[in-house]
């Protein structure tokens, strides 16, 4: 299958596409076996009765979310989203539209819960829960990535991601779950990161990045793992341990940790920033992937929590971490869940923290400097991830998730450009392989999906030579380097921002 | 004969607008929003969210944002309808008030560019492709239900005028439970019954998009997890299993 895709071309403008009806009908991402569905409690395949047990648990899913009860009763159809969504753009198919995708599951909701629904169906677009009805939503809902672009634009600010999130729960409880992303949520539960690399492996590798650290530069930057009563918990996403190029970043943080003498440390149990239990939308398995941060804390006796480049782990962690586990601060003072871990903490420092807030901190203060002209090869550009972009912050301030790796990458480069305005911030477009879509079975609509970015990166490049695009997702980079040379891209364009802080921060004589 | 039926269709109108929008309203406030997801960058906070929120409901931001046609017709809608509702207090008022007395004219205008709104967000609604395709029958009759009500107002204006003392007369005689005869008019029975039906379904169809916008956490949390432990009811109760029987707890 993989030969065979290619990427579209680009449009002579960025026109809205035509109507291309049942384009990705086909483009289905592997379904989950019994094994990894089981290992996570969900039902092993489509159960007997699944029609009656869908409903119910549409029901119980409204009664629990407010944001799915509203998004549903809330939309008119305006079409303000229609022409939002990257995975429409790239596919013309129709049923990519956020709106249009959102009626996949609220035509379902409008027949069994709503008054006109259960008498007038097709009045207002209503229709039964069939065989049918339940593939496509496996399909398409499996064809978001959760970025919320849509959201921005919605007048009433309905989030597609709400309602896909609610879909896959819903396909999770009926034994129909997605390979990719439950296997994953397996693997972290079982062996604490989404690689499933085990604690021994994890030291090793660490090691050896010293040993290349050393070689390198000639000097001892530690890449501590397990060490109780240091000041940092590092977390990260487990591909900063060894897929190219998120490595670069970790040693990146590891530099700042060194330069700025900062006592850190990894945690084997703690391996792992992301959590998959977003993507499917089930709170349990959010938080028990959660947990383990929390645990991981208080066992090490940590201060302070800092998170690495990762978007949805840091929209996890800024946003859901103090609700999930207590990460964070003002909790009740007879919350003991809570203040068990919020009176360890620092509250000098925000927690958690997201590496680029702690570097840009450090340079802030003078503590950190830097050969600028290390980076001066590279005419850089910024892609926002999406989760970062609309679902988190940082900083003290509205929109500080657009201004500090901006800053950071000024402080250490000489040469920055910005994409178009309608395609960054707020408005960024997703890579393509976000919310549990980063696998090859899904790879012809991960190509179609980074239509739009490629098409204002092959802008950039055009006018300004730009010949690295620094991100702050491990998605985003493994996303991009695996597409990018199907755009004609060189994939090393891609990287870290705390790469470009690696490449020119000096170490040891400051 | 006809008044009599008017007189109990918009009781019972009311009745439903008034109780199914209530408990809407109490359906929403009563339903956690268990996790932060303000759509960033958000206010952080709530002095900030009174200000999103007054931008989104007043000038409708985000729309703005999205598509410069759809947010001109539908504000252009929108506006013109407030200014006819507040026009219309004057048969609901004796004396009529001042200001009601001074928007008078514009409100008959309005009128008109409520009309021009709505058949240019028809317009979009049948021939952009998009649009077309996530239309359900419903939504042309929506349009058509606003179209027909204004032009049949605006017909009482321009066309065949009704007695609108008389009409005032049998509004008072509904508020004030002391009941009036309705003039003979088509034109008036149509505006009327199409006004009680649009009563009627506001609180089961997509005319809900009113009180929804007020409760959508992507747009009324104020973005401050980090500082404030946000937690719904049922989630606490996961806290407490994991606390363990003697409370205090032993995570590690």
């Amino acid at each position: 299958m993989s030969a065979t895709i290619t990427a579209p071309a680009y449009r002579i403008i960025p026109i809205i596409p035509a109507l291309k009806p049942g384009a990705m009908e086909d483009s289905k991402s592997f379904v989950a076996n019994d094994k990894i569905q089981e290992a996570l409690g969900f039902p092993g395949q489509l159960v007997d009765g699944w029609h009656d047990r869908a409903i119910a648990r549409m029901g119980e899913l409204l009664g629990k979310y407010r944001s799915l009860k509203v998004f549903l009763d809330a939309c008119v159809h305006c079409g303000a989203c229609s022409d939002k969504c990257h995975y429409f753009i790239g596919t013309q198919d129709p049923k990519n539209m956020p709106v249009a995708r959102q009626d996949l599951l609220r035509s379902v909701y409008r027949r069994y819960f709503t008054t006109l629904g259960k008498f007038f169906p097709k009045l207002v677009g209503a229709r039964d829960l069939t065989r049918e009805v339940l593939d496509e939503w496996y399909t398409y809902f499996y064809q978001c990535s959760e970025c919320r672009r849509c959201s921005v634009f919605c007048p009433y600010g309905i989030d597609t991601a709400e309602i896909t999130m609610a879909a896959r729960e819903i396909l999770d409880s009926v034994g129909y779950g997605q390979k990719y992303s439950n296997e994953i949520i397996g693997k972290v539960h079982r062996v604490g990161n989404n690689l499933g690399l085990p604690g021994p492996a994890l030291l090793d590798t660490l090691e050896g990045l010293e040993e290349d650290v050393k070689e390198a530069t000639s000097i001892d930057v530690r890449f501590p793992l397990d060490v109780k009563g240091a000041e940092v918990l590092l977390v990260t996403p487990s591909a900063d341990f060894f897929a190219e190029p998120h490595i670069d970043s970790l040693i990146g943080y590891a530099k700042v940790f060194h330069a700025t003498g900062t006592s850190w440390t990894l945690s084997s149990m703690a391996s792992e920033a992301g959590n998959f239990g977003m993507f499917i939308g089930n709170y349990e398995h959010l938080r028990k992937i959660a947990m383990r941060i929390r645990e991981a804390a208080l066992e090490l006796g940590v201060k302070r929590i800092v998170v690495g480049e990762c978007g949805h782990a840091w929209r996890v962690a800024y946003s859901f971490w103090n609700t999930l586990t207590g990460v964070g601060d003002g909790a009740d003072a007879n919350d003991k869940f809570a203040m068990m871990l919020q009176k360890q903490l620092d509250h000098r420092y925000k927690q958690p923290l997201h590496i680029c807030e702690f570097t840009w901190d450090m340079i802030e203060q003078g503590a950190l400097s830097f050969d600028k002209e290390a980076n001066d090869k590279h005419i850089i550009t910024f892609h926002d991830s999406c989760n970062v972009a609309r679902g988190s912050r940082m900083g003290d301030f509205a929109g500080g998730q657009f201004e500090i790796p901006r800053n950071i990458i000024r402080a250490v480069a000489n040469n920055f450009v910005e994409m178009p305005s309608s395609t960054t911030r707020e408005q960024t477009f997703c890579c393509g392989g976000g919310g549990g879509l980063l696998t090859d079975d899904l790879l012809d609509l991960r190509v179609k999906g980074a239509l739009p970015r490629m098409e204002v990166l092959q802008q950039a490049v055009d006018e300004h030579g730009v010949n690295f695009m620094a991100t702050i997702c491990a998605i985003c980079k493994a996303q991009f380097t695996k597409v990018m040379p199907i755009y004609g891209f060189d994939r090393r364009m891609v990287g870290g921002v705390h790469q470009l802080v690696s490449n020119a921060i000096r170490l040891g004589n400051k | 004969m006809i008044g009599t039926l008017f007189a109990i269709l918009f009781y019972l109108a009311t009745l439903l607008f008034v109780v199914g929008l209530l408990y809407r309203i109490s359906i929403y406030s009563h339903t956690p929003a268990p996790l932060k997801i303000p759509t960033t960058p958000a206010p952080i906070n709530t002095g900030g969210v009174v200000l999103r929120m007054t931008r989104e409901v007043l000038f409708f931001e985000s729309l703005f944002k999205a598509n410069l046609w759809t947010w001109g017709l539908g504000w252009l809608f929108h506006a013109s309808l407030v200014l006819v509702l507040l026009r219309h207090l004057r048969y609901f008022t004796e004396p009529v008030w001042a200001w009601v007395a001074f928007i008078q004219p514009f409100g008959m205008y309005a009128g008109i560019t409520m009309l021009l709104g709505l058949a240019g967000l028809w317009a979009r609604r049948l021939f952009v492709e998009r649009i077309r395709y996530i239309s359900a029958p419903s939504d042309h009759l929506m349009l058509v239900l606003l179209m027909v009500i204004a032009a049949s107002g605006l017909s009482m204006k321009f066309l065949a005028h009704t007695d609108v003392i008389a009409v005032k007369g049998f509004i008072l005689g509904l508020m004030y439970f002391n009941w009036q005869p309705l003039p003979d008019h088509s034109g008036l029975y149509v505006h009327l019954f199409l006004v009680t039906v649009l009563l009627m379904i506001f609180p089961i169809s997509k005319l809900l998009h009113a009180p929804g916008l007020f409760f959508s956490p992507s747009r009324n949390q104020a973005d401050n997890p980090r500082e404030k432990r946000h937690i719904a009811a049922w989630a606490k109760q996961l806290d407490a299993s994991q606390l363990g029987p003697n409370d205090m707890g032993n995570a590690k």
